[in-house]
């Protein structure tokens, strides 16, 4: 059986919950970002890029890299290796920017 | 050794002139220089637009500057950058993209009326926008403005890349990372070269392109030239999607910039860019070469910009920079020859304008390195002008 960090420091975490990923339902664990929930659920793009449209997900995972932006809640360009995932959030596949609704 | 060299070439450390600073304007310098036919060595203690060219936005104003001799520089400057972009990549983001100043009540409305009626017979084209058709210019303007100011020859280019690409497109020899420490000098008071940290450059004639360092660099030859720098905050948003399209300044900013204050100014300046920040400026305050982070000015720049565009409330601001304006104390720059040392030639002191007056700039050096006429009337910007001369 192969060995998870979470056994290997004998974590005892609290009760997963429920986030959703362009409406699909993903489980996510108290304490985890919602990159890792999403890496757990096998999702590794939730963006697309300004200029050619090319997939991004997490790439330094430690908030430097800014590839992992998404649209959480309604609210475009959050750093999904740093933002803790809350039951009930909702993340959208960003496209861009995210601020296409600005453009004049 | 394979070498075929044809023409005599000058050895690696001597040239005709060289240039000190590898910013906007020393790469201007070099570049009309070179054309003029000398050859030309760069030299700059830091990086290609290492200095003020890096920490600014680019800007091409004419609708800043009242009548005068700063002013037939920028006409002049606008003209040459529609030259040079013709033949530079597109890479330096040129962009005509025109000058919107806007003022939030009749009184301000007028002082702006009254400054571009006495620009347009000096060359300067403006519109008045009446307040109920700035919203057709800029969507996302505040409608409780009073009106505003076009100016379509208001321009923008990417600061360090056109300074780059000029440097490259001037064919001069380039020496980064040394420092200038003295300038030499013969017996008979003959300029002869500048000595680095690492060596000796020959050259009979110096161009001091040192911009904020400038007065640093005069010193170093033993001269005073009273060059300050004026620091200046910019605040960068995340990247948007086209949601300003001139750029945006509000009427104070003329009044800011023409003062000689040392305490701090901050007037509204919002721009986009081709990479997709918003850029929020414009801050002055003289307090040396303090780098410290100001969240006062930064609070006020965003205060500010948000007033002008109420939708900058909602967009994140992601990360701020701060440069030195070369700073003289009449407000112009410095261009043409040192009278108490003929070989060098000062290039500096443009304040916030060094982007858009570079070319004109460089072309003026050339010719007076080369001993031609002026193109425009060098005289207001005299070096000697701030030495009583007996």
């Amino acid at each position: 059986m192969a060995r998870t960090p979470g056994e290997l420091v004998g974590a005892r975490p609290g009760t997963p919950f429920e986030i959703t990923v362009d409406g699909r339902t993903v489980t996510a664990m108290p304490g985890q970002s919602i990159a890792a929930a999403l890496w757990g659920a096998g999702i590794l793009a939730w963006r697309t890029t300004r200029n050619t449209g090319r997939p991004r997900g997490a790439f330094c995972g430690i908030g430097q890299c800014y590839d992992c932006l998404a649209t959480v809640n309604g609210e475009p360009n959050r750093r999904a290796c740093l933002l803790p995932a809350r039951p009930g959030d909702a993340i959208t596949t960003q496209e861009g920017h995210g601020h296409a609704g600005l453009g004049v | 050794m394979q070498c075929e060299i044809l023409l005599p070439v000058p050895t690696s450390n001597s040239s005709d002139v060289i240039v000190v600073g590898a910013g906007m304007v020393g790469a201007a310098c070099a570049y009309y220089a070179a054309r003029a036919g000398l050859s030309v060595t760069v030299v700059d203690r830091g990086a290609v637009a290492g200095g003020t060219t890096g920490a600014g936005e680019g800007n091409l104003l004419v609708s800043d500057k009242e009548p005068g001799p700063e002013l037939e520089l920028a006409l002049l400057s606008a003209r040459l950058w529609q030259e040079l972009t013709a033949s530079l990549p597109p890479q330096i983001e040129y962009e005509a993209k025109g000058g919107l100043v806007v003022a939030s009540d009749a009184a301000g409305m007028e002082a702006l009326r009254d400054f571009a009626t006495g620009q347009h017979k000096a060359g300067v084209m403006a519109e008045e926008i009446p307040c109920d058709r700035l919203g057709d210019l800029e969507p996302h303007l505040a409608p409780t403005l009073a009106g505003g100011f076009h100016y379509p020859q208001d321009a923008q280019v990417q600061p360090a890349l056109a300074a780059a690409h000029l440097l490259r497109a001037s064919g001069a020899r380039i020496r980064l990372g040394e420092e200038v420490t003295h300038l030499l000098t013969q017996a008979d008071g003959d300029l002869t070269g500048v000595r680095t940290a690492t060596g000796t450059l020959h050259a009979p004639q110096v161009v001091n392109a040192a911009g904020a360092w400038g007065g640093e660099l005069a010193r170093r030859a033993g001269l005073d030239l009273p060059v300050l720098p004026r620091r200046g905050f910019v605040l960068v948003t995340e990247p948007l999607p086209r949601m300003v399209r001139h750029k945006v300044y509000a009427a104070d900013y003329v009044a800011d910039v023409a003062s000689g204050s040392a305490a701090l100014q901050t007037s509204a300046v919002v721009e986009g860019t081709a990479a997709g920040p918003v850029l929020i400026g414009a801050s002055r305050e003289r307090v040396g070469f303090d780098r410290t982070l100001s969240a006062e000015v930064l609070r006020r720049l965003a205060a500010q910009a948000t007033t002008l565009f109420p939708v900058l409330a909602g967009v994140r601001a992601i990360r701020t920079y701060a440069g030195f304006r070369p700073y003289l104390p009449d407000h112009l720059p410095a261009i043409g020859r040192d009278p108490r040392m003929p070989g060098l030639l000062h290039a500096c002191g443009h304040e916030g304008a060094g982007i858009g007056l570079a070319p004109a700039t460089g072309l003026l050096i050339a010719q007076l390195l080369t001993g031609q006429q002026p193109a425009v009337d060098v005289g207001p910007f005299s070096p000697g002008r701030f030495t009583s001369v007996s």
